[in-house]
C-alpha cells in the first residue's frame, strides 16, 4: 500500500493522498540528493501506480504530464489534492486525456518509437492534388519506409471523409484545414476532438470562370453568380468568401456559394449548374484541359502561402497508438518535405495519376505541379509556386480560420482562439519530427500574415473580425 | 390448323429478333456516324498551350460505340484483376454490389414476408400498421443515408440498410395483399379438415399467396438494384456505383456508358431470376 505523503521520486498526479511537493521532511531519493523544496515532481497515471520510471521515455512522459497537471491547477496542490479526491484520479486523467491529447503530445517528443502497434491502417484521402503527399507515400513507399502497412482510400467528398473518420473507418485522413477545428467544435457535426499535427499543402487552389465569362474579369460584375466550393469548413469557402467580400459583394447576397465535391466541379460547370468554383486542383487546371473554364486567379494571390489541406487523426486514435501515430506523422512528414521539392514533382506526377490514386491524365497532374501551365486564356503561366508542401501546421493559420469561421455564422459565441488552435495544430509534434528527419522548423509557433494586403494580427483576433465590414456576427 | 398457328409464331419471333437487330445495328450506326471524332490533322505541329489541352476536337463529344467495344473488350477480358483498394476489374465491383443487394434484400425478406403475413391475416394489425407503412413507404431510400451513417457508424452497413429499406415495402405489401385475397372457400375447406391455424397457413394460404409475393420479391429486388448504385455513388470504397462515380471524377464517358450496360445487364438477369423461381409457385385455378 502506498503511504500518505508518499512519494519516492515522482508522484502520481492524479492521486489524491499524494502531494507533488517535496516537503522538509521528504525522504525520496531526490529530495536526499538535492535541497529540499526546491522540486516539484510527480507519477504516472492512475492506471500504473509503478514507483520511479525506470526509463527515459516514461520519464519523459512523466514530465510531460506533470507540467499539464500543474499547468491546470495553477501550481496549487490543495486544489489539486481536493479535485482528485472528488471525482477520482482516473476521472480526472480520462477527462484530462479527452481534452488534452497526452500521449499525442508525448509520442512526439519521444527519439525513440516503441514497437508499433498497429500496423495494417486505413487514411482516406479525397482524390486531390492537395493530398499529394498522402497518397504518392504510398506508391514511393514512405509508408513502408516507418514500418507500415498503409491502404490509402478513395472517399467521395468531405463530409463522406468526415464521417468516416468519426465512425473509425479510418484511422486518419487527409482533411481540409478547417475541419479538425470544425469536429473538435462541433460544427456541423457531433464534437470530438480531432488533431492535426501537419498541414499538407500550402497555396494550390484558383477561381475558375466558365468560358462564357471571359469578359467578366472584375468580380463588381459577378452579381448573381453561383460559385461551387468544395465544403462549408473549407479554405476554399473562407477564400472565396474573404476575396468577394474585399470587392464589396456580399458572399450570402450578392453571389451564391453551393457545395459541390471536386470531383463533380467540372461535370458542373460544364452542365452550366454553376458559373464557377474555387476548388483544389486538378480540377482547376481539368477545366481548363476540356475548354470549359478558364483560371481567374490562383489563391497565392490572395494570400501567398495560405493553408489548404491537411493531415489529421482523432485525438483518440494518437492518445491509444502512440507509436502507430508517431510513424505516421514521420512517414506523412517525410513525403510532405519530398514534395515540396520542385525537382521531384513530374516524378510524383506520374505516380500519382492512375486509376488507383487520382484517376486522371497526367498532363493536367502534371501542370498542376510543376506550376508550368495553359491558363484557358491562350497563354502559359510559369508559377513554380503555383502549389507548395509545407507540414508546419502554424497555430496562427488556425487563428485564421477561427476568424473567419466566426466573421461567417459558422460559430457563435466567444471563441478561446489560441487555446483551441494549440490543441488542434499540433506545431509543437511537427516541430520535433521536422527536426528528427533534419529538416528546418520554425523556431515560434505563430505569426502575422498579410492577406490582399491587409494584415492579419493573430493576436487580435477580435479586433480582425470587427475590421470588416461584411459579416455575419 | 395448330401447325400454322406454330409456325406463325415462330415466324413472329424471328420477325421481332431481325427488327430488334435492325434497329440495334441503325441505332449504332447513327451514333457511330454523328459522333466519330474528326481525324487529327496529321503533321501540324501543336503549339506548347495546345498540347496542354486535351485533343484537337474544340468541343468534347460523346464517345462513339466503337470506342465503347473497345472499352468493354478490355474490361470483360480481365474482369478480376484488383490493383489496389481504389482500382479493382469490373467483374470485383458488380460483386461488391450484388453482395450488398443480396444481403440487404434477403434481410427485408425475412422481415416482410412473416410481418406481411400477419397483416394480411389479421385486419387488427393492418389497421394498426398501415399509417406507419404509409409514412415510411414513399421516403426515397437515399434518404435514410445520412442517419443511418451516423447511427451504424459503418459505411457498408449503412449501404445494406438503404437496401433493406427500400426493398422491404413491395415485399411486404405484396404479402400482406396476396395472404388477405386468399379465397375464403379454401379456408373454410383447410377449417373443415380440421386443420390448426398453423397448418393452415403454412399448406393453403402460403401457397395460394405464393404467386403475388414472389411478385413482390420481384419488384423489391429491380428496386434494390436501382438503389445501390446511387448509394454506392455516395458512400465510395467499392462497387460499381462506385466505379460509375470514379470515372465520371475522370469525366471518362467511355467508361460510364459501359458500366451503364453492365448495370443493365446484371439488372436483368437479377429480374430473370426471380422470374425463373416464380414459375414453381404459379398455378391455375
Amino acid at each position: 500500500m502506498q503511504k500518505n505523503n508518499d512519494h519516492s521520486g515522482l508522484g502520481n498526479p492524479f492521486d489524491h493522498r499524494q502531494s507533488l511537493i517535496h516537503g522538509r521532511q521528504c525522504d525520496c531519493q531526490q529530495c536526499l540528493s538535492d535541497p529540499p523544496g526546491v522540486t516539484l515532481a510527480k507519477r504516472a497515471p492512475a492506471a500504473s501506480v509503478s514507483a520511479t520510471p525506470d526509463n527515459a521515455d516514461e520519464m519523459m512522459d512523466r514530465v510531460v504530464e506533470s507540467a499539464l497537471v500543474r499547468g491546470m491547477f495553477g501550481h496549487s496542490d490543495m486544489h489539486r489534492r481536493q479535485f482528485m479526491k472528488l471525482v477520482g484520479g482516473g476521472t480526472a486523467a480520462a477527462a484530462l486525456a479527452s481534452l488534452f491529447p497526452l500521449d499525442a503530445i508525448k509520442a512526439a517528443v519521444k527519439e525513440d518509437l516503441g514497437p508499433l502497434e498497429k500496423t495494417r491502417l486505413n487514411v482516406g484521402f479525397v482524390p486531390i492534388t492537395c493530398a499529394t503527399p498522402i497518397i504518392m507515400a504510398h506508391p514511393m513507399g514512405f509508408y513502408e519506409r516507418y514500418g507500415l502497412d498503409v491502404s490509402v482510400i478513395k472517399t467521395a467528398g468531405w463530409a463522406v471523409a468526415r464521417d468516416k473518420s468519426l465512425n473509425r473507418e479510418y484511422d486518419a485522413a487527409h482533411m481540409l484545414t478547417p475541419m479538425p477545428l470544425a469536429m473538435t467544435l462541433g460544427a456541423g457535426s457531433t464534437p470530438e476532438p480531432f488533431i492535426m499535427p501537419a498541414v499538407e499543402n500550402i497555396n494550390g487552389q484558383a477561381i475558375v470562370l466558365h468560358n462564357d465569362h471571359l469578359d467578366k474579369r472584375d468580380p463588381q460584375q459577378w452579381r448573381g453568380f453561383t460559385f461551387g466550393v468544395p465544403f462549408e469548413y473549407s479554405m476554399h469557402n473562407f477564400l472565396l468568401r474573404y476575396y468577394v467580400a474585399e470587392h464589396g459583394l456580399d458572399p450570402d447576397q450578392d453571389i451564391q456559394i453551393r457545395v459541390i465535391p471536386p470531383p463533380e466541379m467540372v461535370a458542373n460547370l460544364r452542365a452550366g449548374n454553376i458559373d464557377g468554383f474555387l476548388s483544389p486542383d486538378p480540377f482547376n487546371q481539368r477545366a481548363v484541359f476540356e475548354r470549359i473554364g478558364f483560371i481567374h486567379l490562383l489563391t497565392k494571390e490572395i494570400w501567398d502561402g495560405h493553408p489548404c489541406c491537411a493531415f489529421a487523426t482523432s485525438a483518440r486514435f494518437a492518445r491509444e497508438n502512440p507509436n502507430t501515430y508517431g510513424a505516421l506523422l514521420r512517414a506523412i512528414i517525410d513525403a510532405t518535405q519530398y514534395s515540396s521539392d520542385p525537382g521531384n514533382r513530374s516524378e510524383i506526377a506520374e505516380a500519382i495519376a492512375p486509376t488507383n490514386y487520382l484517376n486522371q491524365p497526367v498532363t493536367v497532374i502534371e501542370q498542376v505541379l510543376t506550376g508550368r501551365f495553359a491558363d484557358g486564356l491562350g497563354g502559359v503561366q510559369d508559377v513554380p509556386n503555383r502549389i507548395d508542401f509545407d507540414p508546419f501546421p502554424w497555430h496562427s493559420m488556425a487563428v485564421w480560420i477561427l476568424t473567419q469561421m466566426k466573421r461567417w455564422g459558422y460559430i457563435e459565441g466567444s471563441v478561446d482562439y489560441q487555446q483551441i488552435a494549440r490543441d488542434v495544430y499540433l506545431a509543437t509534434d511537427a516541430q520535433a519530427v521536422m527536426r528528427e528527419l533534419g529538416y528546418e522548423a520554425p523556431e515560434e509557433t505563430a505569426r502575422n500574415y498579410q492577406i490582399m494586403g491587409k494584415t492579419f494580427d493573430y493576436t487580435q483576433p477580435e479586433a480582425y473580425i470587427d475590421s470588416f465590414e461584411i459579416r455575419r456576427s | 390448323m395448330s401447325r400454322d398457328a406454330t409456325a406463325e409464331k415462330l415466324s413472329l419471333n424471328v420477325r421481332a429478333a431481325l427488327l430488334a437487330i435492325v434497329l440495334l445495328v441503325v441505332g449504332l450506326g447513327v451514333w457511330e456516324g454523328v459522333n466519330h471524332s474528326p481525324l487529327m490533322g496529321g503533321n501540324e505541329t501543336l503549339s506548347e498551350y495546345e498540347q496542354l489541352l486535351a485533343g484537337a476536337d474544340e468541343r468534347a463529344s460523346v464517345p462513339p460505340p466503337s470506342e465503347i467495344a473497345a472499352k468493354a473488350w478490355k474490361e470483360l477480358s480481365n474482369p478480376f484483376y484488383d490493383a489496389g483498394p481504389n482500382d479493382k476489374g469490373i467483374g470485383i465491383q458488380l460483386g461488391y454490389s450484388l453482395y450488398r443487394v443480396l444481403s440487404g434484400y434477403l434481410m427485408a425478406a425475412l422481415v416482410a414476408i412473416p410481418i406481411g403475413f400477419l397483416i394480411g391475416m389479421s385486419p387488427l394489425a393492418y389497421k394498426a400498421l398501415n399509417p406507419f407503412i404509409q409514412v415510411l413507404r414513399p421516403i426515397s431510400p437515399l434518404a435514410w443515408m445520412p442517419l443511418a451513417l451516423f447511427i451504424i457508424r459503418d459505411s457498408e452497413a449503412s449501404a445494406i440498410f438503404v437496401i433493406f429499406i427500400c426493398s422491404i415495402w413491395p415485399m411486404l405489401l405484396n404479402t400482406a395483399f396476396g395472404v388477405a385475397g386468399v379465397r375464403n372457400d379454401w379456408v373454410n375447406v383447410a377449417r373443415t379438415h380440421e386443420l390448426t391455424s398453423l397448418q393452415t397457413a403454412f399448406k393453403v394460404i402460403l401457397p395460394a399467396a405464393a404467386p403475388t409475393i414472389l411478385t413482390g420479391m420481384r419488384i423489391s429486388i429491380g428496386i434494390a438494384w436501382l438503389v445501390i448504385v446511387a448509394a454506392e455513388m455516395l458512400v465510395g470504397g467499392t462497387g460499381i456505383g462506385y466505379y460509375v462515380w470514379n470515372e465520371w471524377n475522370n469525366l471518362d464517358l467511355t467508361s460510364v456508358i459501359f458500366s451503364i450496360l453492365m448495370i443493365g445487364v446484371v439488372g436483368m438477369l437479377l429480374d430473370m431470376a426471380l422470374a425463373y423461381i416464380a414459375r414453381f409457385v404459379t398455378y391455375a385455378e
